[in-house]
């Protein structure tokens, strides 16, 4: 019997009994509309969640110097140290397979920046590299970003946020404006597009970006430290370079401590280096890679603790990710016992189906029909039933995730995944269910079949 | 007259439980192609169950059955769903037409379970052919509902036909309709005799049976009366 011909007798048969079918199918329905709904409202939190992450370039990996032991014994945190070189961002880039973008950043923190009458301090004052856009995944809404050209020759140019836009320009483009930061006149290049606030509620549009060698050498300065790299010098101790007249700033250091301490040079050190691994699934790997290389590169041996800090933030972004599937699957669960409540469903009428029409299945034996085309006739029924309950769920989930995308605000994602499983498991259920029906009335006697009443 | 169908010392008994109720007990006859038979008995004399058998719907107990010169008791159920299919036709006493299905529709359900793969256009075009053959070339598209029962029968009729068939059974086919009716569908019996087609009709009444040319009397389980008895099977193989 021809496939077709089976699928058009069966919905024939449906049609018959159009409040039952519809009926029947109610509980396929409703499962899969909830599983539908659950899998869009869940798909779109999660990328909403990843999105904001990926806006805060919360998929980066931070490479900042460790923490160190100042004068006095005073401990200071992690960054405190100096132990980043530029060198250390080269080696990064082309030695880390793992790392796609990398980027050295330089703090400006607490620079005023002028322009005209108004003076502004920024929240967020960034040296950095052309790359340093893309790993933040952020866009210029006006002009352009600096170059790696630029970068080398410590040209005195800045992208500002629309914050400072606001406040330092009064609106209007700041394009090609001198920018006083600090002591040194910067030329805007270029606006930022607007990223909001952050997930701690500070304003990240409050930015002035420029490239990180021009914020070292003509803004920031270097920052003295506990600098134990190899490639990293250092005169000699504070107190000898900011001696008053004679008398010692600082008490003198121990010989132990100046030993390790070497010429420095200019532009040695960094406060960070933001990276991005070329996947997320890599970001594990990324970290090794960039442990690894730095301990080498800074000659830690085994025992010594690292002179760095590596900090990846999708870690965190993981946690969140986990939290939301963790909900969607259980959502999901729910939705599913109530499939398997359709398919009993399902079951039930087929069996009332198989009862009715025992006089039809006798006759159709009788005609020439084997039991195997019975079966099949009748499985083809259950799965037709299945599945259109399936579509309709499909279409009422969609409709329910996009009523509540419009009512509650909820992020939402069309999921094809959810809609092709969504067709084969309400397939799965009619195949499941419509099976011991169908077998039934396949082992039906034609005899007392032809003779019910 | 060769014979299309062979039975040797047929028999048929139910087992319900401990009880053994035998309902064919040594029957033995042949019919040949183009004849016109009824099978006449009392109710409980077995002719139903003989037709059943003959109609490969259900299997004797003992001795064999020649159905077109192949034994066909012991073969596969999908193999006599094979021969019901193509070469039997059946016409119920209760029509058995598909409810809120068309007339045309309930003609062509048969070759949905015909090995040659028909497309539905000819299948369409075999069914119109049925339908006016048995006089109903205008109501194709009438549910069974809409018809009268002898049109219904008719409608039946026309379904036993579609695979062109060398053997028609009807039970009791007019047992659901009056005399008028009776008359017509009997008639039409008639007709596809004539044409070649072989007829065995189940019946209580010796009026229908008067139209068939052949009628075997049963009683018990037993061929009592028939007017071309064969000879025991011992005799004639000799």
């Amino acid at each position: 019997m021809r496939i077709i011909s089976t699928i058009l007798t069966s919905l024939k048969s449906l049609r018959r009994n159009p409040t039952r079918t519809l009926l029947t199918t109610l509980g396929i329905i409703i499962g899969i509309a909830a599983v539908i709904t659950m899998m869009e409202i869940g798909n779109g939190s999660k990328s909403a969640i990843q999105t904001s992450l990926e806006n805060m370039g919360a998929n980066s990996i931070m490479v900042m110097p460790g923490s160190m032991m100042g004068p006095g014994g005073a401990r200071q945190g992690a960054g405190a140290a100096v132990s980043l070189v530029p060198a250390d961002a080269d080696a990064i880039g082309e030695n880390c397979p793992s790392v796609a973008l990398f980027s050295p950043v330089v703090r400006g923190g607490g620079v005023q920046v002028i322009f005209g009458n108004v003076n502004w301090v920024p929240s967020n004052m960034f040296g950095v590299a052309p790359a340093y856009f893309e790993i933040r995944n952020w866009d210029i809404e006006e002009g352009r970003i600096f170059t790696n050209d630029e970068v080398d020759t410590n040209a005195r140019v800045c992208v500002v946020g629309t914050t400072i836009v606001k406040e330092v320009f009064n609106g209007m483009s700041p394009i090609d404006c001198e920018l006083r930061i600090g002591d040194v006149t910067f030329t805007v290049i270029g606006v930022l597009k607007t990223k909001g606030a952050n997930m701690m509620g500070s304003d990240e549009d409050d930015v002035v970006l420029t490239p990180w060698t021009t914020m070292r050498m003509r803004v920031t300065g270097l920052k003295t430290g506990n600098v134990s790299n190899t490639s990293s010098t250092v005169s000699d101790s504070p107190g000898e370079r900011f001696a008053i007249s004679g008398r010692a700033l600082y008490p003198e250091q121990d010989t132990s401590i100046t030993k390790d301490k070497l010429f420095y040079s200019r532009f040695t050190q960094l406060d960070q280096i933001i990276v991005t691994a070329s996947t997320i699934e890599k970001n594990e790997q990324a970290v090794q890679e960039v442990s690894d290389l730095l301990r080498k590169r800074h000659n830690l041996s085994i025992e010594q603790d690292d002179d760095f800090t590596v900090r990846n933030s999708a870690e965190f972004m993981s946690m969140l990710n986990q939290t939301s599937t963790l909900m969607t699957n259980l959502l999901l669960g729910v939705a599913l016992i109530s499939l398997v409540v359709g398919g009993v469903g399902i079951m039930n009428i087929m069996l009332v189906s198989v009862t009715e029409r025992t006089r039809e299945i006798g006759l159709r034996m009788a005609v020439g029909a084997r039991s195997r085309d019975i079966l099949r006739q009748f499985l083809i029924e259950s799965v037709v039933l299945c599945i259109s309950g399936g579509i309709l769920g499909i279409l009422l989930g969609h409709g329910m995730s996009l009523m509540i995308a419009g009512v509650l605000g909820w992020p939402i994602e069309a999921s094809p995944q959810a809609i092709v499983a969504a067709v084969i498991v309400s397939a799965t259920v009619g195949i499941l269910f419509g099976f011991y029906p169908a077998w039934k009335a396949s082992r039906l006697d034609p005899i007392e079949a032809l003779r019910y009443e | 007259m060769s014979a299309l169908i062979k039975l040797v010392n047929i028999g048929k008994t139910y087992f319900l439980g401990e009880i053994s109720v035998p309902v064919l007990k040594g029957i033995s006859l042949e019919i040949g192609k183009g004849e016109y038979v009824a099978l006449m008995g009392a109710s409980g004399s077995g002719k139903s169950t003989l037709m059943n058998i003959l109609g490969c719907l259900d299997r004797q107990t003992e001795g064999d059955y020649f159905f077109d010169g192949e034994e066909v008791g012991r073969i596969s159920g999908d193999r006599r769903a094979k021969i019901r299919n193509k070469k039997i036709g059946f016409v119920f006493q209760s029509f058995n037409l598909l409810p809120r299905t068309s007339a045309l529709d309930n003609v062509i359900m048969p070759l949905n379970y015909t090995a040659q793969n028909l497309s539905s256009a000819e299948c369409r075009r075999r069914g119109i052919e049925a339908l006016k053959q048995v006089g109903l070339g205008e109501r194709l598209d009438h549910f069974p509902s809409q018809l009268s029962g002898g049109q219904q029968q008719r409608v039946a009729i026309a379904r036993a036909l579609i695979n062109r068939p060398p053997v028609l059974f009807a039970d009791e086919p007019t047992g659901n309709l009056d005399s008028k009716t009776s008359i017509e569908v009997m008639n039409m019996f008639s007709e596809l005799n004539a044409s070649g087609i072989t007829v065995i009709l189940v019946t209580h009444s010796s009026e229908i049976a008067d139209c068939a040319k052949r009628t075997i009397m049963m009683k018990d389980g037993r061929v009592v009366d028939d007017p071309r008895r064969n000879p025991a099977p011992a005799e004639k193989e000799a």
